[in-house]
């Protein structure tokens, strides 16, 4: 059983948790995430590590509740335990020697891109971050990618904080206005990081994105999280979550992703219906 | 002295209906009566050089056990087959006895030889109804050895180093223990309370188990050594599956066979919604593969829903590597078989579904280096099979997660772990066995391997 030590609501619908695990914090990296399960019987949920201390012994992470484990995750308070914990998971990145780098977060994609932002800083490397949300009360983590940036850029998509479009229009910009990075990290919704990476591709500059497909395991032994990268089968849980943007194949990622929307709107009904919540926010 | 039965056939295992099984998960074979076990044991020679139990990888002691069913003392039965084995419940129902112990029984000459493996699950059956009795704990030794995984091999291990009194500790990279036990093999063949109260059998035996430990990650070997364990055995299996590398594997609806059993039966897809892990089983299931693996997943399909399930097979029926009893139970429940049959493309619809897997006839060649004929595939004959679920149970490699985590450790040209005959590798105080050292094989094997390797770890830490 793992504690939640303390729990933030970061925005509508999107919450962080700390939890109490040693063992994982002890050999987490920036790039890696942890596999949990909230109770026997429930399924087991892939979430990129947000922040961790290896001091305190204590993982990160932020989540948004869309489906019926999310939502039951959120009604989780601090004290609470978790049934499994398990990670640290998948490769952690590595970026040699940087100087100057880009980093995109869309969404929740802002939670895995602020410990690479934060190694990159620590490393005395220039980073320059664009972040952004639908709207300004769904922007999260703006005050901790801002201590680890020297130049922040914040959009929503309705114009209702910084600028008024997606975070790809400033980059974009950036990329027109001859701006030179060592690499470019895009994170988010996979179409986020389809059109990031279709943007910044003529420039010949590294493109690292982190993908989120279905998993069961995050050992490499079910194949559930492949994905074509560079032609080739890769697992997610074992060969990722980065790769190099330019080669991965998005269109099969979404199409992926949709195996089980019914079950999962099966699931999400039973879910309220037992806990007999009104319908209206659905 | 106990009456002799001279029947040439095995007391018949008595067994859920073909029709009403194949739509639920409970158990297939049914076990025996007691009736049914002394009739079974009376046929038992009693061989003064028993040959059956130079075929039994864990040394159980086949005639001593069968002579105390015949003689109604099942509580003895038992503990013979326990000095040597610790998942009898398990080998009772899973072990290939056709090719092991009673391949070797004398009576097989002759007829049947004499059901061992229902004798064996019988006796463990008994115990369990009876409530298993908790063993003494050996006296400490005050060592420390780690297992990693806790499948057949890693608890056998566990087992046997427990009763010599070291102070072991498994470490299981998923949330319940038993790996192939629990995510591979189905419910309605090894029922997981049976692994469950073989695992908690363990435990009483002084065996510390910790899940979601996934090692090579969360811990590497020089790590647990550094915590001042004295030896560690890897039995972690040959978690890594493989796909066909044709066109169309990544469509919606094609499963590796370790995803599509690892939903149903570790994550209990069987029962979502109350559970909350789907799968997506269709109307037409393809089943790729001719071994266990194949026939427990298109079994699996049947029982979830899918009306019409195909094994399909590049070889003839005589050399599929599945047990007969296998092969002859899914006959018995519908699945269709197309022997001699390849695939070569997946199709699928605009959405990225699976709606169809071309295949092409083969015809049995020259024998190849498994001394099987090679099947050849023969030319223009293409068809496609109206599909929406495909399966690919052709096998698995050796999971790199650990071993790469994991240095001075030698592997062979496949991946796989290297070792001496005991199960020692090439790293100081490290045994390994199972799938990870042979590559996909039996349970009984891994658990073989798990029992040479404890003894040698118990040679080592004595002259420690």
């Amino acid at each position: 059983m793992f504690q939640i030590i303390d729990k933030k609501d970061l925005a509508p619908s999107i919450k962080q948790f700390v939890v109490d695990a040693p063992l994982v914090a002890q050999k987490a990296r920036p790039g890696q995430f942890i596999i949990l399960r909230i109770k026997e019987g429930g399924e087991r949920i892939p979430l990129t590590i947000a922040d961790y201390d290896t001091q305190k012994g204590t993982i990160t992470i932020v989540f948004q509740e869309v489906g019926k484990t999310t939502k039951e995750l959120g009604t989780l308070k601090a004290g609470d335990y978790l049934a499994d914990f398990v990670g640290p998971l998948g490769k952690a990145v590595e970026f040699s020697n940087h100087k100057k780098v880009l980093g995109i977060g869309g969404g929740l994609g802002v939670a895995p891109l602020y410990p690479k932002l934060k190694m990159l800083h620590e490393n005395g490397a220039e980073v320059i971050s664009i972040i952004g949300a639908k709207t300004a009360d769904m922007l999260i983590m703006e005050e901790e990618i801002k201590a680890v940036s020297d130049k922040t850029y914040v959009c929503t998509d309705d114009g209702s904080k910084g600028r008024h479009g997606f975070v790809t229009v400033v980059l974009k910009e950036l990329l027109e206005q001859g701006e030179k990075f060592d690499e470019i990290i895009i994170i988010g919704p996979p179409i986020l990081m389809k059109i990031g990476t279709e943007i910044a591709k003529p420039y010949n500059i590294p493109i690292m994105v982190s993908l989120n497909p279905i998993m069961i395991d995050g050992t490499g032994m079910c194949g559930g999280c492949r994905v074509t990268v560079g032609g080739e089968t890769k697992f997610v849980c074992v060969d990722g979550p980065a790769f190099d943007g330019s080669k991965v194949d998005f269109d099969e990622l979404m199409k992926r992703l949709q195996t089980y929307t019914s079950e999962e709107k099966l699931a999400l009904d039973k879910y309220h219906s037992e806990r007999g919540a009104c319908k209206c926010h659905q | 002295m106990p009456s002799i039965n001279r029947s040439k056939t095995k007391t018949p295992m008595p067994s859920q209906d073909a029709k009403l099984r194949s739509k639920n998960f409970n158990e297939v074979a049914l076990g025996y009566t007691e009736e049914d076990a002394i009739n079974e044991a009376q046929r038992c020679l009693n061989c003064k050089k028993p040959s059956c139990m130079e075929g039994c990888p864990v040394q159980v002691q086949i005639p001593r056990f069968i002579k105390h069913i015949a003689e109604k003392n099942f509580e003895s039965a038992i503990s013979v087959i326990k000095e040597t084995n610790s998942l009898p419940a398990v080998c009772g129902r899973v072990c290939p006895q056709e090719e092991q112990c009673e391949q070797k029984c004398v009576l097989a000459k002759r007829g049947d030889p004499v059901g061992i493996g229902r004798l064996e699950r019988f006796a463990a059956d008994w115990e369990r109804q009876q409530g298993v009795k908790i063993p003494d704990k050996a006296n400490p030794i005050g060592k420390k050895v780690a297992v990693i995984g806790s499948g057949p091999a890693g608890l056998t291990c566990a087992g046997d180093l427990a009763k010599l009194g070291y102070d072991v500790t498994v470490f299981e990279a998923f949330h319940e223990p038993g790996g192939v036990l629990i995510y591979g093999i189905p419910e309605f063949r090894l029922p997981k309370e049976i692994v469950k109260q073989e695992v908690d059998f363990l435990k009483k035996l002084g065996v510390k188990v910790q899940t979601d430990m996934v090692m090579g990650k969360v811990l590497t070997v020089d790590d647990i050594f550094e915590k001042g364990y004295e030896a560690v055995f890897i039995g972690t299996g040959a978690g890594l599956p493989k796909f066909m590398k044709i066109p169309g594997e990544n469509y919606l609806g094609v499963y590796s066979a370790n995803e599509f059993l690892t939903r149903i039966n570790l994550m209990k897809a069987y029962k979502f919604p109350e559970t909350d892990t789907p799968v997506k089983v269709g109307k037409k299931v393809a089943v790729v593969g001719g071994g266990n693996v194949a026939m427990d997943s298109a079994r699996s399909a049947l029982r979830m829903g899918a009306e019409e399930v195909y094994i399909v097979y590049r070889r003839s029926e005589s050399e599929m590597p599945a047990r007969k009893e296998e092969f002859e139970h899914a006959k018995e429940e519908g699945i269709i078989f197309k022997f001699l049959t390849n695939p070569t493309r997946i199709i699928g619809d605009e959405k990225g579904w699976v709606k169809g897997l071309e295949c092409i006839q083969m015809e049995l060649g020259e024998p190849d280096a498994s001394g099987r004929r090679r099947p050849v595939p023969i030319k223009g004959s293409e068809f496609t099979l109206d599909m929406d679920t495909v399966v690919i149970a052709i096998g698995t490699g050796p999971n790199p997660l650990l071993i790469e985590a994991t240095e001075g450790l030698k592997l062979n040209k496949y991946g796989y772990i290297e070792t001496d005959e005991d199960g020692r590798t090439s790293k100081e105080g490290v045994w390994a066995g199972g799938d990870i050292v042979t590559g996909s094989a039996t349970v009984i094997l891994a658990m073989g391997a798990g029992k040479k390797a404890a003894q040698s770890i118990h040679e080592y830490l004595q002259g420690k």
